[in-house]
């Protein structure tokens, strides 16, 4: 199984995103934002990082890149794509989830150990998880903040497409403590929080057993490469 | 010939035009000798180029004569891993298996009082490219930080400012920030300190250096593209040039944009995979005069470029301007003729501006040409190598005597429990010792996926190498009141505790880098704190056996004529062998012994004690040991690789009591610790244990089941040790407490409220604080602080 972990320039978190991806035992495959190919792909992730140098908005400039296109095209025809922080904030921009991300409520960068809950289980991304389960994965971001339209937020909380809420603590001012979110489909997933920066012992969030132990971010990858299988 | 052009021509021409050299910070016989260099007067770019190049930031005229000791004492030893040592844009250290480190600390001081958040991320930008330079990957970053009275209004302006300047830079690289300090004091008031520290990884193959070698080699200048920014003089010479429209207003500080840099990053490293590169130079201070006099000094020949070929930000700059401007992410590069569309092949993908200026000749000369004219045309080494060496006057100061005599000895020390457990409260919660989590939850510290131990550890650790588990471990320190009181000894505690700092998570200590900050050299007291503090560097890096590898001199750091205490920050890197086997600085257990290292003494002179209770400063710091500190680290390395400690924390501000509270408070587990031992073997008083600032000392939280091992360790090697307590998690449900054994109890709730709010009160809230007060702690089985899979 293949995973394509887009560059762009400005993208941080892509070598740790291809990682996470090679830990959870599949191929991580490097995509350039400037070509039109997918290389034959089972998955997408769009990595953190400041895209573009976040000029314009977040996001913004990314999602109308060349590779976007092919990624907005396979998305809707069903590929898995999983957007983090910068990468949320890209599906936001492409219309692939609903919503928007802005300057978090404090003003300031946070960086922090968050706890979250399961809302939806059933997504590409989030099938190893149980509904209601509490994680903890790291947050880091500026413009963190989801709002949304209150119709939009009524309809997303009925239909079950808010996938995370934050726990605790609402870091950024998310309407809703809305973490992150998944299209009707269930194969595009955005979130602010990194996954990929809780997948390895000793290098993750602490945890209540050991420092730096946290790993709960590995099911996300594990979780595409079971649904994969199911769709195979 | 070209009227607005001062060419090499038009100064043979004119030789006696006057010229602003004194408003460019040159002094008459300065000048005077740019005159006997040249046989004529220079134009105004080699005005613009001299001035720059030959000021205290660049040439280092003040400092030189002190600086050689760092090269002069050394051993074998000290040098046998030592790649690139002092000189280039960074040192370079085998660290073994294939892999060299990098790093460097700078000061971006004066910017970031003018202008805290551009100063600060500027600062941030330039020491990176220093990286970049060397071949290397960057893989993290620190900031020490120095600022004035934590409830000055104007701290309100800096602080902020600066932090948020090196969060954005920083964290849009994608680089972690790995620890650092925050300090108050005074008498940083309108000068504080901002020094960054970045490292980077190579493997050896990938070493680069800054030299033009090779005739015919062309001088490519990419990123982003010049402006009028960090133009400090230049606009002098503009409105010399002009007479009409007068000068232009350019901003002194420098403008930073991240993201130029971080594409940059990648470009650069792509280039170097493709050995396309033969010379690199990053453009800092003094732009592109420093990059093509430095290259072309460091070559074998010469160097013609023409400025026109610059792209510009502005097209109304002048050719001084150009010369001068410190815009930043911009690097020079030598480049072979037929590897240059392989280079720019890579600058295109990734839109990196590039434009080919000239190239190396063979001539000895710099040659900078401008609308067809020569406008510059030098010897390189006279602009970057030959500059003035001023030896220059020494005073010891009048008020030492009286300084070293007012002891804080006189001030009562109190021995029952009630006032001691007043005196740590406020302690913790004074502004050096509080909790700093306001500035560093700023700043990503999980990028790259390779920080193993980040603040509040003692020190910052990254992972090298993926399959091995090599590492480094990184620590700055730095305590200016000590350094004031006597910079010999202070610059040597200062290395002392960045290498135990280092130590204590396991590493072994290998190389320095440091930051030298102090007031004017010109004041001979000044320039005696100077000399004393390299001195001092430069003896305990000797005894300690690990060498200098390069580093930074700013001077001028004064609130209006009050030079700053001499503030020698000394940055130590350590290697650990896997990253897996490191110590955290809390404890991670309940029923871990907990043992002191080393002896106390009654040292409180400069000590946090003596500044926060009694608002004093006066006396002898404590005694440095050099030798023992060496011995404890041996220690401690052995004791971390056979996985005795599941924690191991240094004793430095504040002493055992604030060390006891910050290894409490990592992760929630309290203690119990008595002193009646110490207090017998040392023959001391209870405050003097609980608050001394003695040297060379650790505490240490041993599983049980390794006592046997850990204390015929201590034995073997012959080094005190003394059993002063016991983690403990507290019973089911109520929280966790520090108790000192007959004299105090204190919750670690209240504890973590005091440090905490300090930071919050003056700068506001942090995301999280109200709601893990409670401090859950973790809870481990057995089995040591190994990374297990």
């Amino acid at each position: 199984m293949k995973v394509g972990v887009v560059t762009f320039p400005g993208s941080l978190d892509d070598r740790d995103a291809q990682r996470a991806v090679r830990r959870a035992g599949a191929e991580a495959v490097s995509l350039w934002h400037g070509s039109h190919d997918l290389e034959g792909v089972d998955a997408i992730v769009l990595p953190g990082g400041f895209s573009y140098g976040d000029y314009l908005r977040c996001g913004a400039i990314a999602a109308r890149s060349p590779i976007m296109t092919e990624v907005i095209a396979a998305a809707n025809a069903g590929l898995p794509v999983l957007g983090i922080c910068n990468g949320f904030q890209i599906l936001v921009e492409a219309h692939l989830l609903p919503g928007g991300l802005i300057r978090n409520n404090h003003g300031d960068f946070v960086c922090r150990d968050q706890r979250l809950r399961v809302e939806n289980a059933s997504t590409a991304w989030t099938n190893g998880f149980t509904v209601g389960q509490e994680i903890t994965i790291p947050l880091k971001n500026a413009e963190g903040g989801f709002i949304v339209d209150a119709e939009t937020l009524k309809r997303i909380e009925g239909e079950g497409q808010v996938a995370f809420r934050y726990l605790d603590v609402n870091p950024n001012g998310s309407l809703d403590d809305i973490a992150g979110l998944t299209n009707a489909g269930g194969n595009v997933v955005g979130l602010m929080p990194h996954p990929e920066h809780a997948i390895e012992p000793g290098f993750g969030p602490d945890t209540p057993d050991a420092m730096r132990s946290g790993t709960d971010g590995i099911t996300f990858f594990t979780s595409v490469l079971q649904s994969a299988l199911a769709r195979a | 010939m070209n009227a607005l052009v001062d060419s090499v021509a038009t100064a043979e021409a004119t030789p006696e035009k006057e010229q602003p050299y004194a408003a460019l910070g040159l002094k008459a016989d300065e000048y005077q000798s740019i005159r006997d260099i040249l046989g004529r007067r220079p134009t105004s770019g080699e005005l613009a180029m001299y001035s720059v190049m030959w000021s205290e930031h660049c040439s280092y005229k003040s400092s030189k004569v002190w600086l050689r000791q760092f090269g002069e004492k050394v051993s074998p030893e000290m040098t046998k891993n030592l790649m690139v040592g002092m000189g280039e844009n960074a040192g370079v250290v085998d660290i073994g298996e294939g892999w060299a480190v990098t790093f460097k600390i700078e000061s971006h001081n004066h910017p970031s009082y003018i202008e805290p958040f551009q100063g600060a991320a500027t600062g941030v930008g330039g020491i990176v490219r220093d990286i970049i330079s060397m071949g290397a990957r960057p893989v993290a970053v620190m900031d020490a930080l120095r600022f004035g009275a934590i409830d000055h209004p104007d701290t309100a302006r800096v602080l902020p400012g600066v932090v948020s300047g090196i969060s954005f830079y920083a964290n849009c690289l994608g680089l972690p920030n790995i620890g650092g300090e925050t300090w108050f004091d005074p008498i940083y008031q309108a000068n504080p300190l901002v020094n960054a520290l970045a490292v980077g990884v190579l493997r050896h193959e990938d070493l680069h250096l800054a030299n033009a070698k090779g005739a015919g080699n062309k001088v490519v200048l990419f990123g982003a593209r010049t402006g009028g920014d960090g133009i400090g003089g230049a606009s002098i010479l503009a409105s010399d040039t002009f007479s009409a429209g007068g000068p232009t207003k350019r901003p002194a500080v420098q403008v930073g944009d991240p993201f130029a840099e971080k594409v940059l990053i990648e470009c650069c490293l792509e280039l170097f995979a493709g050995d396309l590169v033969k010379g690199i130079q990053d453009l800092g201070a003094a732009g592109i005069s420093c990059a093509t006099s430095e290259l072309a000094s460091n070559g074998d020949g010469g160097m013609q470029v023409s400025l026109d070929e610059v792209l510009l930000r502005d097209p109304t700059l002048t050719a001084e301007e150009i010369l001068m401007s410190e815009s930043q992410e911009r690097m020079m590069a030598i480049v072979e003729p037929d590897k240059l569309e392989g280079f720019l092949a890579v600058t295109r993908k990734w839109d990196v501006e590039t434009s080919v200026l000239g190239e190396v000749t063979e001539t000895g000369r710099l040659i900078i040409t401008w609308h067809g004219e020569t406008i510059v045309d030098v010897d390189p080494r006279t602009v970057a190598v030959d500059g003035p060496v001023y030896n220059r006057p020494l005073s010891y100061p009048t008020w030492m005597d009286a300084l070293n005599a007012d002891s804080a000895e006189k001030f009562l020390r109190p021995s029952d429990g009630a006032t001691l457990r007043e005196q740590l409260l406020t302690l913790i919660g004074s502004a050096n010792l509080a909790d700093k989590s306001w500035v560093t939850s700023q700043y990503d510290r999980y990028v790259m996926g390779n920080t193993a131990l980040s603040y509040p550890d003692d020190a910052g650790m990254i992972r090298v190498d993926e399959e091995s588990g090599l590492g480094v471990a990184l620590a700055t320190d730095a305590n200016g009141r000590y350094a004031y009181l006597d910079p010999y000894v202070g610059a040597q505690l200062a290395l002392a505790e960045a290498y135990r700092n280092v130590a204590v998570t396991g590493a072994t200590p290998v190389a320095v880098s440091d930051c030298l900050n102090f007031g004017s050299p010109e004041n001979p007291e000044v320039m005696w704190q100077f000399s004393r503090a390299v001195e001092g560097l430069a003896d305990g890096c000797l005894e300690l056996g690990i060498p200098v590898t390069g580093g930074n001199v700013s001077f001028y750091n004064q609130t209006g004529d009050v030079p700053i205490h001499p503030t020698p920050v000394v940055a130590v890197m350590g290697v650990i062998d896997d990253v897996g086997r490191r110590v955290p600085s809390g404890w991670q257990d309940s029923g871990d012994n907990l043992y002191l290292l080393g002896s106390t003494h009654l040292e409180l002179d400069g000590s946090a004690w003596a500044g926060v209770i009694h608002g004093h400063l006066g006396g002898k710091p404590p005694k440095p040991h050099l030798t023992r500190e060496h011995d404890l680290a041996e220690l401690l390395s052995a004791a971390a690789h056979e996985g005795l400690l599941n924690a191991a924390h240094d004793l430095s501000d504040g002493g055992l009591a604030t060390a006891v509270v910050d290894a409490s408070l990592r992760f929630g587990i309290g203690a119990r610790i008595w002193l009646d031992e110490l207090l017998e073997r040392d023959q001391i008083d209870p405050l003097t244990a609980l608050f001394s600032e003695s040297g060379a000392r650790v505490i240490v939280a041993v599983p049980r089941e390794e006592d046997v091992k850990f204390l015929r360790l201590c034995e073997g090697r012959n080094y005190p040790v003394a059993r002063i307590g016991v983690t403990d998690r507290g019973a089911d449900g109520a929280g966790a407490d520090l108790e000192v054994q007959d004299l105090f109890t204190i919750s670690l709730k209240e504890l973590r409220t005091a440090s905490r709010a300090t930071m919050v009160e003056h700068f506001g809230a942090v995301v999280g604080y109200a709601a893990d007060l409670s401090g859950s702690g973790i809870h481990r089985a057995p089995g040591g602080g190994r990374i297990s899979e």
